[in-house]
């Protein structure tokens, strides 16, 4: 069979979407709760900390460079918050209690996501230590970190006014959806149309030439590593008000499904090649997947099957289109 | 008979004549010295003899039979063996898993027979001379004893013809003596071997025979003992020559940058000088042609110009005073800019378009309010694919999609795009077909016309002829000659270019 170059190029470019469009219309067909407002706003709110997460991520691997600590920065940055809010700083030896405002103790959350991302950073390109074990090493820094802030309780109840982020609405549309499409459409400016996104494309296409091209690798590296890192925290803050609890096992395993989102929106590992509104289908395709599957009544078993076969096939798919290129 | 002949080879890449029915006969027992300067096309003859390459018109008589390898490990078995400038060792594993890699040998248990391998490497180490044990890792081996193991790898697979490509670009004196003295004893087993190296003397010293390659072709082959040094390099010249227009350079201005006794050291061996107590000087709508074969350090002058590496001695003055520049970017704010030498690994981000690529070293400028304006971008990027006549459909065509020439033209685009007054051109040409070489000739000369220095660094002596004003010659790290253009000749600057 023989395909129109132009239909074809339209097909690949607009794949994941015409694969959301199939799953979605398959869902409807197999069950009749999927295809509802009430459910579509569950799934969307569900996803949005994936979102925020996969953002950075897209960032980071469009570097050619990958970050595993953002599930354990997500959970130390969301404890950090609940913590100073509840219980604020005691300083014993002047016994004073310093005080956070809710503004203040996500503004000092949100801070630590980012000095946490500027030291993965920092170790990267001053050490060259490669991205996987840098971060791989916060992995575990940022965990034990969590465990010592929070002495491994939850820190629960943490007023209506926090609970508003996770689980209210504004202008009918839930505030996580707000504050993920905020940063998607903050990202795609940052990638379109400004210099710092030219050269996080240019880095992962050919770090020598960029650098060659008077671009400083270390300062962007530096950067976008932080914007993962604030993003990561941003999400522990939702996850956080959400629940009505920071936990100190929050998050784990999250930065997987943040580079699964990457992946199937059709970002290429190496770097220099991809889009956050790709990024944003694939976190929404594994989002309404883990929805349709729990309506289907599908063991929790099979839906992990079932999820690691769409990654592989989506990387498949994607290879194919590229050598055809 | 002789064992290994090459008749009327011709070999093109993308439209480019590499080699042009070159014949070339290697005889047993004797030791053959193939001579040519950089793109002679003596690397790509070696190529096709030791099956890397294996499309090529003329055909390869191998002890009077035709062959035609597929790959290097048929001809290793049919006995060519290559040994190139970089060594194919593996650092982490010994001497003799090194030389067994790929054809060890196996016990009735299906097992390593790690003794017998031993056996076999301890041998061939006693017959070359290299008194090392052989679980030695090749990571704690030197150069020259690494190249050693090299030539082991070879006898083990009974090579008749050895092929060795500059092997003394990166050993010490004792370790060349190590080698002759292995040579020697190749050649008293009546062995082939070939060896490719510009340094004449050591061919005077260990050669039999000599086959001088010029352009792609045989220019000349005989006896080593009945030609002369000034005979050789008079064949390896001579090419032909057009001298272009070019303008004339007031040396009394004061100089657009002053380069005062800098050095550099290898990274990895403090005591060999990578760039030694250079020093010159650049003047406005001056072409300043650098000549050096492999490994003087040209290319090491001008990453060190930029801020690449960090100098160890001297100074650079630019019209702005002493600068130290610490990263590229210095010096593209100071207003230089560099072409690099390989376009596909520095110079050009093959996956993204040609806008993208011109724009990319002046986004800032491109921008209002942080924000890129397309407009611009489209616009500068349209200028530069007219004026230097860039072949792409359009601004967004990606650039793997175009030819070397015009890669190169893009590259050129994104560094006049920060307004340099110094540009420094690493071999601009490389690879790129005769029509683009020229148009980027002119393009060089009317930049300094335009009052523009230009510093171009190439492996090319008719090109080096034609465009500079002034030529240096570097061998070894340091200048050995300044010449100026109209009173140089091929000769003279072949002569400083070799090692003495």
């Amino acid at each position: 069979m023989s395909i129109n170059p132009v239909y074809k190029a339209y097909l690949v470019k607009f794949q994941p979407l015409i694969a959301l469009f199939i799953l979605c219309l398959f869902l409807s067909i197999m069950s009749d709760k999927f295809f509802s407002v009430d459910n579509g706003w569950n799934v969307m709110r569900q996803i949005s900390v994936n979102i925020c997460i996969s953002v950075g991520m897209t960032l980071v691997v469009l570097t050619g460079g990958i970050d595993l600590s953002v599930g354990s920065v997500l959970a130390l940055c969301g404890a950090v918050t609940a913590g100073l809010l509840k219980n604020g700083i005691p300083l014993q030896s002047q016994n004073l209690l310093i005080c956070f405002t809710l503004f203040g103790a996500i503004v000092m959350g949100v801070l630590t996501g980012t000095l946490i991302g500027s030291f993965n950073g920092w170790t990267i390109t001053k050490f060259k230590v490669p991205p996987f074990v840098a971060t791989l090493a916060m992995l575990t820094i940022g965990r034990g970190l969590t465990m010592l802030w929070t002495n491994g309780f939850p820190i629960s109840a943490l007023g209506s006014n926090f609970a508003f982020i996770g689980t209210g609405w504004f202008l009918g549309i839930p505030v996580p959806v707000w504050i993920s499409g905020i940063i998607v459409a903050a990202a795609i400016v940052i990638t379109n149309k400004t210099a710092l996104g030219r050269y996080i494309y240019a880095i992962g296409g050919n770090e020598n030439a960029a650098r060659l091209s008077g671009i400083n690798i270390k300062r962007v590296t530096v950067i976008v590593y932080s914007i993962a890192g604030a993003l990561a925290a941003i999400g522990g803050i939702i996850v956080t008000s959400r629940l009505d609890s920071a936990q100190p096992n929050a998050g784990v395993s999250y930065e997987l499904d943040a580079i699964a989102a990457v992946v199937i929106g059709g970002t290429s590992l190496s770097g220099g090649k991809g889009t956050i509104m790709g990024t944003v289908l694939g976190a929404i395709i594994i989002g309404v997947l883990n929805n349709g599957l729990v309506l289907l009544n599908v063991s929790p078993f099979w839906q992990q099957v079932v999820k690691g076969a769409v990654i592989l096939l989506a990387v498949i798919i994607d290879r194919a289109n590229s050598k055809s290129e | 008979m002789p064992v290994l002949v090459a008749e009327n080879i011709t070999k093109k890449f993308a439209g480019v004549t590499a080699l042009d029915k070159v014949n070339i006969e290697l005889h047993g027992g004797k030791v053959a010295a193939i001579i040519g300067e950089n793109g002679a096309g003596k690397s790509t003859l070696m190529k096709i003899l030791s099956g890397v390459y294996n499309e090529y018109e003329g055909r390869i008589l191998f002890k009077g039979a035709c062959v035609n390898f597929s790959n290097p490990r048929e001809a290793q078995e049919t006995g060519i063996a290559i040994i190139h400038q970089e060594l194919n060792l593996i650092p982490y594993l010994n001497i003799t898993e090194n030389i067994f890699l790929g054809r060890e040998i196996i016990n009735s248990w299906g097992m390593l027979d790690k003794k017998a391998m031993r056996a076999t490497t301890q041998k061939l180490l006693k017959r070359l001379k290299l008194d090392t044990d052989p679980d030695t890792k090749i990571a704690g081996l030197k150069v020259g004893q690494q190249q050693i193991v090299e030539i082991a790898k070879a006898l083990l697979t009974d090579a008749e013809v050895i092929i060795m490509d500059e092997p003394t670009s990166a050993i010490s004196d004792s370790e060349v003596d190590a080698l002759f003295a292995v040579i020697n004893n190749l050649r008293a087993e009546n062995k082939t071997v070939a060896y490719i190296s510009h340094k004449l003397d050591e061919l005077f010293k260990i050669a039999d025979n000599y086959i001088i390659l010029r352009d792609g072709k045989t220019i000349e082959s005989g006896e080593m003992a009945s030609i002369t040094r000034p005979a050789i390099i008079s064949k390896m010249v001579g090419r032909e020559l057009h001298i272009l227009k070019k303008s004339t350079v007031n040396f009394q201005d004061e100089p657009l940058i002053s380069i005062n006794n800098i050095s550099l050291d290898h990274p990895k061996n403090p005591g060999r000088k990578l760039l030694n107590n250079i020093s010159f000087n650049l003047h406005r709508g001056e072409v300043l042609g650098i000549f050096g074969l492999m490994g003087a350090g040209r290319t090491e002058l001008l990453e060190t110009i930029f801020g690449i590496h960090r100098k160890s001695a001297g100074s650079i003055n630019t019209l702005g005073g002493q600068v130290n520049f610490r990263r590229p970017s210095d010096a593209i704010a100071a207003g230089i800019a560099l072409v690099p030498e390989d376009r596909k690994k520095d110079g050009v981000i093959l996956g993204a378009d040609v806008k993208t690529n011109i724009s990319i070293t002046t986004l800032p400028q491109l921008s209002n309010a942080g924000l890129l304006n397309n407009k611009k971008e489209h616009a500068l990027a349209d200028r530069y694919i007219s004026a230097l006549k860039i072949k792409t459909s359009s601004h967004s065509q990606l650039v793997k999609n175009l030819s070397g020439g015009n890669q190169q033209k893009v590259v050129l685009a994104k560094c006049l795009a920060t307004n340099p007054v110094i540009l420094m051109l690493d071999e601009p040409t490389r690879g790129i077909d005769i029509n683009a070489k020229n148009e980027i000739y002119k393009l060089i000369l009317e930049l300094a016309a335009d009052g523009l220095g230009i510093i171009m660094v190439s492996s090319e002596l008719p090109e080096i002829l034609a465009v500079s004003n002034r030529i240096l010659v570097m061998c070894e790290g340091s200048i050995t000659a300044e010449l100026q253009a109209d009173a140089a000749s091929e000769d003279m600057i072949m002569k400083a270019a070799i090692n003495k």
